[in-house]
């Protein structure tokens, strides 16, 4: 705790490499987010972006460096303290992975009913104030399979903060959404942030959605920090790659054709 | 010559330790993991009471219905070989003895095995595929604790019970086609029946039987589902397995609970 007070930053991540197998996924990566913020890492698919994520949470384990989380280091951690932290950390996943067996009001009470002697009318109260805070308390009796796909993220973010956590870590969640979706979940990330007192990381390649929302942003490629700012910083840095990437062009550092040999001699060759 | 033959005992004996052996150890330290984890389910035993249901209720009728077939096919096969002797009398205690010491511990086991084991691989492997398995860990909530412990017990407690039931049904098919079809004496089919079934040597040992092809069956569907690769494929190919392994695991340790019961004393 004696680091949040003395940095303000609730994430650090110091120096980190990972691999997987042999391919080195990330490379020396330093970040911090500060406690409060939403902060966006961007980047193109594949580019480590959510290893980072499950790295925070500590579902992987890093090669090298340190991840701290409220001031510990989250791959030191036993099993037991480790899961004493995820309880105040919410991860909300690309396609929200809802329990497919349960309908909408038990996936929220889960954390509650699994981590909290609480009585059941408690228990159910405060699952229709989560599913309250998505707009979905009229969906509590629905399953998952009867949601449309925003819905089931919508509720799956009610889960995430069912025990309202001081870090929410959203993997993707802008993705195979339609407009109107898209924007309840935008707006929902921002407002459940500072309603909660939390501190958001929030893991996307979707530029315009993600500039709006956040407070800084780290920009990854091939597995390294290539650039962090504020979002107007972003829009007007002149890195071409990061230039390509906002603005959304086909062809530039980031070529459009895969590498491959000459086109002429591959089409002449037998 | 030599080269290629070495090389290919190479690849061989590569494929088999990391098929097999490899996998083996995996496995086995993964049922230590649920066996530790277990008390969650016995701590809140309605989640156990909800997979005895998926495993066992659900596979009432197929056991129910195959138990009567294979019971009545014992009937005629039994009375059209013990009237060659005179001894159609004793079709009580062939029918018996046949289900209860082998017929139904193997027969229900392989049922439960395409039944339940495949459904319980599909469901995990499903689970992991969707992440619902690593959403859980990140609400610190251990899956193998909540998800594959109460599978594993379910499974355990419903085999024994399925196999009992499969055999009561087979000796009433017997006695349907025996006595009600052929007119074999009822007198005689039960009271020679009662005579030569030996409680601890008979009953028990079909029960013990039928207990650890449970665990067999159980631990091969839960670990193919906890190990598929996350994909359509994977996990179809998982729940391939698990039909396949179980079956030949069956039939293998009847051979060797067969070998170590039943020594014609």
């Amino acid at each position: 705790m004696r680091d949040i007070v003395a940095t303000g930053n609730l994430v650090e991540v110091e120096s980190v490499n990972f691999s997987y197998d042999r391919l080195q996924v990330l490379k020396n990566i330093n970040l911090v987010v500060p406690k409060g913020k939403v902060v966006a890492i961007m980047g193109l698919s594949g580019c480590g972006k959510t290893t980072l994520l499950r790295l925070i949470g500590a579902a992987l384990v890093p090669d090298e460096g340190e991840i701290r989380v409220a001031g510990r280091a989250v791959n030191r951690l036993g099993d037991e303290e480790l899961f004493a932290l995820r309880r105040k950390m919410g991860m909300l996943f690309q396609f929200g992975a809802l329990f497919t067996d349960m309908s909408s009001f038990d996936n929220v009470a889960f954390p509650l009913r699994e981590h909290t002697r609480m009585p059941e009318p408690l228990i159910r109260d405060l699952v229709l104030m989560k599913l309250h805070a998505v707009g979905l308390r009229g969906a509590a009796q629905l399953t998952p399979a009867e949601l449309s796909g925003g819905m089931a993220r919508r509720v799956a973010l009610a889960r995430t903060i069912a025990l309202d956590p001081m870090l929410v870590m959203y993997d993707e969640p802008f993705t195979g959404l339609d407009p109107i979706s898209l924007g309840v979940i935008s707006q929902l990330i921002r407002k459940l942030n500072d309603s909660l007192g939390a501190t958001s990381i929030v893991v996307t390649h979707d530029v315009a959605e993600a500039l709006e929302l956040v407070d800084y942003v780290y920009y990854m490629s091939d597995g390294k920090v290539e650039f962090h700012g504020l979002p107007e910083q972003v829009r007007a840095a002149g890195l071409p790659s990061l230039h390509q990437f906002v603005y959304g062009e086909p062809d530039g550092p980031v070529p459009f054709h895969y590498p491959a040999a000459e086109y002429g001699q591959d089409l002449l060759a037998r | 010559m030599t080269a290629r033959v070495l090389e290919l005992l190479r690849a061989l004996g590569g494929r088999l330790i990391n098929n097999w052996v490899w996998r083996l150890g995996f496995a086995t330290r993964f049922l230590w993991l649920t066996l530790k984890e277990s008390g969650t389910s016995f701590r809140r035993f309605h989640l156990t009471i909800r997979e005895i249901y998926f495993a066992g209720v659900l596979s009432l009728i197929i056991i129910l219905v195959s138990g009567l077939f294979v019971g009545m096919v014992l009937g005629l096969q039994g009375y059209d070989t013990l009237v060659r002797y005179g001894s159609s009398e004793a079709l009580g205690v062939l029918v018996s003895l046949s289900l209860v010491r082998e017929l139904g511990p193997v027969v229900a086991g392989l049922l439960f095995a395409s039944r339940a084991g495949s459904a319980i691989t599909a469901e995990i492997g499903l689970m992991k595929a969707t992440e619902q398995l690593s959403a859980m860990e990140m609400m610190a909530v251990d899956p193998i604790a909540r998800v594959v412990a109460p599978r594993f017990w379910g499974g355990v407690i419903s085999m024994p019970l399925l196999a009992a039931l499969f055999s009561a049904m087979g000796v009433f098919g017997g006695y349907l086609v025996g006595v009600r079809l052929i007119g074999v004496d009822e007198g005689s089919f039960w009271s020679q029946m009662q005579a030569a079934v030996d409680f601890r040597e008979d009953i028990v040992n079909g029960v013990i039987k039928s207990l650890v092809f449970g665990v067999a069956v159980t631990w091969i569907a839960v670990f193919e589902g906890y190990d598929a690769p996350p994909t359509a494929e994977g996990v179809s190919g998982a729940t391939t397995r698990t039909v396949v392994t179980s079956s030949l695991a069956i039939l293998a340790l009847d051979f060797v609970l067969t070998a170590l019961m039943f020594r014609g004393t």
